[in-house]
Parts: structure tokens; C-alpha cells; sequence
């Protein structure tokens, strides 16, 4: 079923290479801030295209996607803070704690390569050692997701609570210099606007190859019945694990990305509420669909920027609102009015047929 | 550290698993039933807190607390059937979809609260017979707390009775077993559904009373209790009404034995290690339900 | 008592070494031993509650035997993972159809034909042309080369059951457990179904269960009679159909 040869551009595809170009010279085009809005969502966005992978075509459901946008937030804020630091002087807020010596884990993150390499590397490896307990004992669905959300709030927890080390609630903030760059500078946002969009280019070819591949066949097959591909021979555990490990990797990414943007991390942004708005981007834009997540964390957190400076309590009942409608009348968002998704799911009647027959034997 | 301040722990464990015990019990029902969890759970939790202060401001005296016991079991009980026939039955073949629905209905009641009660939170004064504390083995305990594990006791007692011998127990006990072969039978499938939904959720109002006793009423008080609740069901296993209490018992006790040697922020990471350690020997939760099915 | 166990050199290819199943107090196959050839055509029928597909199952490893042993060419498989047991050369297919609802009909078969199934293979493409070409050939052999791209969730449930024994066939194992492959099917399809399965003989040993006596006897198969849990008898089909006591309690007949 390849697409029959034609000289011409698709519309469909037309239409997202008008955006992109317009992406691309953006920041001689918008405002200041709106240009720092955008970088903001796009590095977000890099989160909405993990939980594609994972919950769109690996029928996994996390509600702890903070904890690994935290990981790669913290890893880069320290070594930022550290940045802007002299030898031997301590973050501002370890000195009023009390704290006399920097932690060894946040020395290894000075140097700007361990740095680099931690915001791939920390998300990564704990969400494989994560995913692979849960997976290899077989625990999905929904305690699957009730154990994220868990881990959500005991990582926001623990951030709060270690003061000294973290800087508690109010998180890192306050920095000043990446790589010997000013941050303030404009060329130097611009620069990292590139970076991002960039980021999220590669990302969405990166993950269009995955989902191509043998390994995303297997990883839906996996999502549509595990028990089955387990009695033809294949161990379901590993392909959920690596779409888990994956996605926490994109979202780590996406956090240190959020972070330099924002100017901030803290637990406010990686708790349980956070973690769960993840899914609201890409239940919007279309859980199959990697350019619908992209479109969905735009526009669900221009939504939100909009009305909550506008009307704070709205925000609230709007995104409440938001979640019913997302699963109610719209469970493939946005990107199901576009249709011609090349990875279809079953339609509705057939997964209640089938929770009726599993209904029916067990 | 000397032994009664142990035993106080112990105690304090039993009281915190009371609480989880009410939290949890209607969301094991369902789970049990339906295999869906109400994320918005905790605002029912709330609502209930919120319906004690009312009726505890209308009937005060002695008896108040029972008022609004009653009283927040029927207007949680409503709630829940509501949010049952509305939005949970459209969507009972999709767990995790039912998962963010409910979360957006919890948003929703979350800051309706905020709205009409102000985002501080309101105080319950409690009756002056629980105001006290009594010596049992050298220990001195808090009514309140002493009050909490009966009224858990109570509910759990009066659960089993309820499904041992009225006719909608009977029926819930067989839709629990064979949903299909209970439908074909005749049995109303999806008002037990409702009903046990309805149910459980006035068991959540109750807790919701408790809550209000130990603290201020903040439209986010059922929050700081759900996510745990969640866990307790998880390690209870396939929503078994048994392996729920074991295992809010089994919570509340790690968290609180845990906070002799650690903070509470700690102890609540630890807690959830502990589950997901337990998980790798046993799966299924305390109590196993075998199935038969190729897809679980 | 103590089965007496083949002592030649080359050990037979399953044997199921008294092995019971014990559901909480319930016997659901009781000291159960049997053993099966390679290339041969086994049939097992007895009344529901019998404990045939607890047998399969606990071949295959989805539950395991509380005692006894499970042996493949002379190893004890009872206690590895399932994927693993399939990876030795079993494949089972279950009463309910349990096919990929997201993948087309295609897939589906490649999935099962794919001869190395760890995970890390599924980055590349190495052994797929020869999947896929088992897979064409399965395609026809079940008629549904029409439906190729199709989703299989978008299948009808005869066309689900055929797919499924189709997948159970591109896996190539050599021992095909096939649980009530003709429910549903009318009687056409049934003797399409038993002309498939006649041609898998020799190639795979088979093993099916199956209620329907006319199937049955198309299949001109080694017959096993389980009756709670245990092996009440054994023979050809005519040997079944004589049998007074298998009458009374199975079939009904006579009393």
C-alpha cells in the first residue's frame, strides 16, 4: 500500500511545511514574548510526542511523565546554577539552608558535557529500571498508570521536602550563562528557539522511523494484546519498556528545554497536576499521531495562557472540561478530523466487542 | 527511642488505615465490578468533608456527627450514581479513558469548591465527646482517632452484611463472578453497576466526615489522601474488598512505623517502593483472582 | 506409581509426566500423563469441565501444573516463560479468537512467521523476506488473500478463527495445539478447516480439541477421552465409539 507516485505536494503535507517554514523565521516575526511562548511549547511538545509513543501506540498510560521532564529539568538548572558560580561559592540557596558542601551529584554536572549527557542519560536510565520492574511482572492498565501517578507525587514530595538540596518549592531559577552564552541576550534566544525547533524536527523523524519500523508492528501488537504475541513466541515486556524509556528520554529533553526557556524548574511543574495535563496536550492533538501532539501541546497551552491571565478561574473548568470532551468525543483529537492516520486502531465497537468476549471468560 | 512512642505509631498506623480504608473502599468496589477507577474519587471525598461542615454549622450538639454522616453519605452516594449514568458507564471499556475523564470532572469539582467556599480551607468543629483523650496501657490516644477506626470498622462490618444478605448483594456478587452469565440471567448489569458506584462513593462521603474532623476543609483535602487510596487498591489486588483492607492496613502501617526513622515526605517515597517491591513477588496484588481470559 | 518412561536415546517429543492442575481445591486435570509423537494427529474430546484446555494450557505454560512434569525432546519446560516454550516449537491456539485488532491480516501472519522473535531484532529487517513469504503461502492456505490489508479488528469472526489457525500454522512449530478451531464454523467450513489441518500432519505433530464427533472423524486421528480431569481412554475413534462406559458418561447414549 505504498502512496501511489505523484510529482505534486500533498495539501496535508504542504500545509505542515508552510508552518514549518514560518516556525523557522518566527523570531523575526513575533513579539518577544510570544517568540519565548512558542519556544516554551515546542519544547513541551517534545513531551506530547513521547506519550504518543507510549500511550498512543504502546497502549501504555503514564500520569508520572513529570518525574522524567523533572529529571532533565533539575540536571541542567544545577548545572546552570553552578554556571553563574565561582570555585568554592555555593547556590544561593544552599547557603541559607545551611548546606556547607556542594553534594557529589550535583558536582558531576559542572562540566557542560556530564551535563549534556546527564539530561539523556538520568530520565533514560531510571525509567528503564522503572518500566522494567513494572513490565517484566506484567503490571499495565491501569495500575500502571495509578503507580506514575504515585511516583509523580513522590518525586514532587521529595523535592519540596529536600530544601537544601533542590531548593525546595520555589525550585531553581535564577541563572544566567549556558555555555559561556548570555541567556538574556537575544541572539541567544534566538539561537536556542533554533535549537528547539530543530530538537523537534529531529524528533518527529526520529520517532516517524520508529513507528515505521518492525519494532513499532510489535510494539502494537503489544498494545493490542500481549497475552497473544507472548503464545507466538515474543516477550511483550521489552518493547513497552523501550517505548517507555524513549519517551522519558524525549521528555527529559523537553524539560531541560522548558527550563532554559522558562527560566525555571520547580515541583510546581513536575508534580501529579503537571504530569497528567502531559496527557490532555496529546488526547487533544491525537494520541496516534505525532504532528497531532505536536499541534495539540500548542494549542492546548496557548489556551491555557490565554484564558488563565484572562479569566484564572475559567482555566480550571475549561481544562476539567477538556478531559471529558478529549475522551468522550473525541478519542483520536484533532488529528482524527484530518483523517488517513497510517496507524488506524481498531474502531470502537470492535474493543467493546472485545471487552465483551474477555468479559465473557474471565 | 522507647517502646511507647513505638506502640503510638502503631496506633497512629491503624487510624491512617482507617482512613485509606474509606477512601479506598468504593474505588475497589467499582474496580472490582467494572475494572475502572474514578480519579475524581477524592472530590468526593471532599464533598463529603464539605457536607459535615454544613450540617455540622445546621445540627450542632452531640449527635451532629451523625447528621452529617448520613448526610454525606446520601449526597456523595447521589454524586457518584450521577457521575455513574452520566460519564463512567459510557465509558466502562476503556479503563484508562475513564482515567482522564473522571480527572476532569475532578478539576471541575475541585475548583467549584474553591468557588463557593473560598480556596482557604473551612473548620468543623468537632463534638465535645471526641474532644478528649483516654489512657489505654499507658498510652494516651485521641478520641477523634480511637472514633475513626470504629466508624471504618463499622462500614467494613456493614458492607459485608449488606452483600451477605440483601438482594442487590446477592446480585452484585454475581456480577462480580460472571458478568456475561449474570446479564444473561436477567440481573440488571448495568444498574448494579450504578448502584455499587453509588454506593461506594456514599462510603467516600463518610470518609469525607472523618477528614473533617482532623483538619481544616480545603477544596483539595480529598488529593492529599486519593493518590495514596489509588495504591492501596493496586496492592489489594484485582478489587478485593479483603485485599483492600489488608493492604490499607499494610500502607498505614509502613507509613508510620517508617516515620520513626525517617520524615514524612520520605516515608511516603519508601511507601511506594515498598509497593512496587511487593509487586515483583506478587503481581496480582494481596488477593489473586484467577482468570481465565487470554487478555487481562 | 511411576510412569514407565521411554528408555531409548531419542525421547519422544511432549510428554506430560503426572501432571496436576489444582485451582484452589479443584482438580481441574488430575495425574495426567501423556505422551505425543512427532507428525502425529492426536484428537481430544471429553464432556466441558474434562480439562482439556487446562491441558493445553498448562502445555503452553499460561498455568502451571502444581505437580508433575512437562517434557519437550526431554526437557522440563513447566516452569519457563511462555514465550520461551514457544520458542521451542509450540504454538497453541485459544478458543476465543486472539488476533492483533490493530495490525492488517498480513502482519498479523508475518508476526507469527517471523522465526527470531527477540526484541532487539525488531529494529531491523533480517529474516522478514522469509516471513513474509511463509506468510503469502499461509494467506492462501486460509483464504484470505482478499483481506490481506485489512485490519484484522475489521474481520469477520469466522475470517478471525481462520486467521487465527493461519497464525498458528506460519509459526511452523512443531507441535500445534489447536483448542476448538471449527467453533462457530458451519459444516462446510469445518471440512475446509479439517482439510487444512490433515495437511499439516507429518510436518507438526497436532493436537485438537474439539466436541464436534463429524470433525473428529474427518481427522482420522489418535483419539483421547478426558474425563475429570484424568485420561479415561484412549484409541482410534472406533475404539471410542464401542467403549460402553466412554457412552454412558460422554456421549450419553446408552445407559
Amino acid at each position: 500500500m505504498s502512496p501511489p507516485p505523484s510529482r505534486t505536494l500533498d495539501p496535508k503535507a504542504a500545509i505542515w511545511l508552510a508552518a514549518l517554514l514560518l516556525a523557522i523565521i518566527a523570531p523575526f516575526i513575533v513579539s518577544a514574548y510570544n517568540l519565548n511562548l512558542i519556544g516554551r511549547f515546542l519544547a513541551l511538545s517534545l513531551t506530547g510526542m513521547g506519550l504518543v509513543l507510549l500511550w498512543g501506540e504502546g497502549g501504555v498510560l503514564s500520569l508520572g511523565q513529570g518525574v522524567f521532564f523533572g529529571l532533565g529539568g533539575y540536571v541542567l538548572a544545577m548545572h546552570l546554577k553552578m554556571a553563574d558560580l565561582g570555585q568554592g561559592e555555593l547556590p544561593d540557596f544552599m547557603t541559607w539552608s545551611g548546606v556547607t558542601k556542594l553534594p557529589v551529584w550535583w558536582a558531576i554536572f559542572r562540566s557542560p558535557v556530564t551535563a549534556m549527557l546527564g539530561i539523556l542519560i538520568v530520565p533514560t536510565a531510571f525509567a528503564v529500571l522503572f518500566s522494567w520492574l513494572m513490565f517484566r511482572r506484567r503490571i499495565g492498565g491501569t495500575y500502571f498508570a495509578l503507580i506514575t501517578q504515585a511516583l509523580g507525587l513522590a518525586f514532587a514530595t521529595l523535592l519540596i521536602s529536600q530544601q537544601g538540596l533542590t531548593g525546595g518549592f520555589n525550585g531553581l531559577t535564577d541563572y544566567h550563562t549556558l555555555f559561556g552564552l548570555n541567556l538574556n541576550l537575544p541572539s541567544t534566544t534566538r539561537a536556542l528557539y533554533w535549537l528547539t525547533l530543530l530538537l523537534v524536527v529531529l524528533a518527529y523523524f526520529g520517532l516517524r522511523w520508529l513507528l515505521a519500523s518492525r519494532f513499532g508492528t510489535m510494539l502494537r501488537a503489544a498494545r493490542d494484546g500481549s497475552n497473544r504475541i507472548r503464545f507466538l513466541g515474543y516477550d511483550p515486556g521489552p518493547y513497552k519498556v523501550v517505548a517507555f524509556s524513549v519517551a522519558a528520554m524525549l521528555t527529559g529533553v523537553s524539560g531541560a528545554l522548558f527550563t532554559l526557556h522558562a527560566g525555571v524548574i520547580s515541583p510546581a511543574l513536575v508534580g501529579v497536576v503537571p504530569s497528567i495535563e502531559m496527557v490532555i496536550w496529546v488526547a487533544i492533538g491525537g494520541r496516534y499521531s505525532v504532528l497531532g501532539a505536536i499541534a495539540g501541546t500548542l494549542i492546548v497551552n496557548f489556551a491555557k495562557d490565554k484564558i488563565s491571565t484572562a479569566l484564572p478561574e475559567l482555566w480550571l473548568y475549561a481544562l476539567g472540561g477538556l478531559f471529558i470532551l478529549a475522551v468522550t468525543a473525541l478519542p483520536n483529537g484533532l488529528a482524527g478530523f484530518f483523517g488517513s492516520d497510517r496507524w488506524k486502531r481498531p474502531a470502537l465497537d470492535e474493543t467493546l466487542a472485545r471487552w465483551r468476549a474477555r468479559k465473557a471468560v474471565s | 527511642m522507647d517502646l511507647g512512642f513505638i506502640i503510638g505509631q502503631v496506633f497512629n498506623g491503624f487510624s491512617v488505615a482507617s482512613i485509606y480504608i474509606l477512601a479506598a473502599l468504593g474505588l475497589a468496589l467499582s474496580f472490582g465490578l467494572m475494572r475502572v477507577i474514578n480519579m475524581a474519587h477524592g472530590e468526593i471525598l471532599m464533598v463529603g468533608s464539605y457536607v459535615a461542615y454544613l450540617t455540622i454549622a445546621l445540627v450542632p450538639g452531640p449527635l451532629g456527627i451523625f447528621a452529617a454522616m448520613i448526610a454525606a453519605f446520601a449526597v456523595a452516594g447521589l454524586l457518584g450514581g450521577v457521575l455513574e449514568v452520566t460519564l463512567v458507564s459510557r465509558l466502562t471499556s476503556r479503563p484508562l479513558d475513564t482515567l482522564l475523564a473522571t480527572w476532569g470532572v475532578s478539576l471541575i469539582l475541585q475548583q467549584a469548591a474553591r468557588d463557593i467556599f473560598g480556596a482557604t480551607g473551612v473548620s468543623v468543629t468537632a463534638p465535645a465527646w471526641l474532644d478528649h483523650t483516654i489512657l489505654i496501657g499507658g498510652q494516651t490516644l485521641p478520641v477523634t482517632r480511637l472514633f475513626i477506626m470504629a466508624v471504618a470498622v463499622a462500614v467494613l462490618g456493614g458492607l459485608a452484611a449488606f452483600l451477605r444478605s440483601t438482594r442487590i448483594g446477592l446480585l452484585v456478587r454475581a456480577v462480580n463472578q460472571d458478568r456475561p452469565t449474570a446479564a444473561a440471567m436477567g440481573v440488571d448489569v448495568r444498574r448494579v453497576d450504578a448502584a455499587i458506584f453509588a454506593l461506594g462513593s456514599g462510603v467516600a462521603g463518610i470518609g469525607g466526615v472523618v477528614l473533617a474532623l482532623l483538619g481544616p476543609v480545603t477544596p483539595n483535602v480529598g488529593q492529599s489522601y486519593i493518590v495514596t487510596a489509588f495504591l492501596v487498591v493496586v496492592l489489594g489486588g484485582l478489587g478485593s474488598t479483603l485485599g483492600m483492607t489488608i493492604a490499607a492496613l499494610m500502607i498505614g502501617l509502613f507509613m508510620a512505623l517508617s516515620q520513626i526513622f525517617v520524615d514524612v515526605s520520605l516515608a511516603q517515597v519508601l511507601s511506594l517502593l515498598f509497593v512496587i517491591l511487593f509487586l515483583q513477588f506478587r503481581p496480582q496484588g494481596v488477593i489473586a483472582v484467577r482468570s481465565r481470559a487470554l487478555d487481562e | 506409581m511411576n510412569a514407565p518412561l521411554p528408555s531409548t536415546i531419542v525421547p519422544p517429543m511432549l510428554v506430560m509426566d503426572h501432571v496436576t492442575v489444582d485451582f484452589d481445591g479443584f482438580k481441574a486435570i488430575n495425574d495426567l500423563s501423556l505422551t505425543l509423537e512427532s507428525g502425529s494427529m492426536t484428537v481430544v474430546i471429553g464432556p466441558n469441565g474434562a480439562g482439556k484446555s487446562t491441558m493445553c494450557d498448562s502445555i503452553i505454560g499460561r498455568v502451571r501444573p502444581t505437580s508433575g512434569r512437562v517434557l519437550f525432546h526431554g526437557q522440563e519446560i513447566q516452569r519457563e516463560p511462555e514465550h520461551r516454550i514457544v520458542s521451542r516449537g509450540i504454538c497453541r491456539k485459544f478458543q476465543t479468537p486472539g488476533v492483533l485488532t490493530g495490525l492488517s491480516t498480513i502482519d498479523n501472519l508475518v508476526i507469527a512467521a517471523t522465526a527470531d522473535r527477540r526484541w532487539w531484532k525488531s529494529f531491523t529487517n533480517a529474516g522478514q523476506d522469509e516471513a513474509r513469504a511463509r506468510a503469502e503461502t499461509v494467506i492462501e492456505q486460509i483464504g484470505l488473500r482478499d483481506r490481506a490489508e485489512a485490519l484484522a479488528g475489521n474481520l469477520s469472526h469466522g475470517e478471525k478463527q481462520w486467521l487465527e489457525i493461519g497464525m498458528v500454522v506460519a509459526t511452523d512449530a512443531e507441535l500445534l495445539l489447536l483448542d476448538e478451531p471449527t467453533a462457530g464454523m458451519g459444516a462446510v467450513e469445518s471440512t475446509q478447516t479439517a482439510g487444512l489441518i490433515k495437511t499439516l500432519i507429518g510436518r507438526h505433530a497436532v493436537l485438537v480439541i474439539d466436541h464436534d464427533i463429524d470433525f473428529v472423524a474427518q481427522l482420522n486421528g489418535h483419539v483421547v477421552v478426558l474425563h475429570q480431569g484424568q485420561l479415561l481412554r484412549e484409541g482410534t475413534l472406533e475404539d471410542i465409539r464401542n467403549d460402553e462406559e466412554i457412552a454412558a458418561i460422554y456421549l450419553g447414549r446408552a445407559k
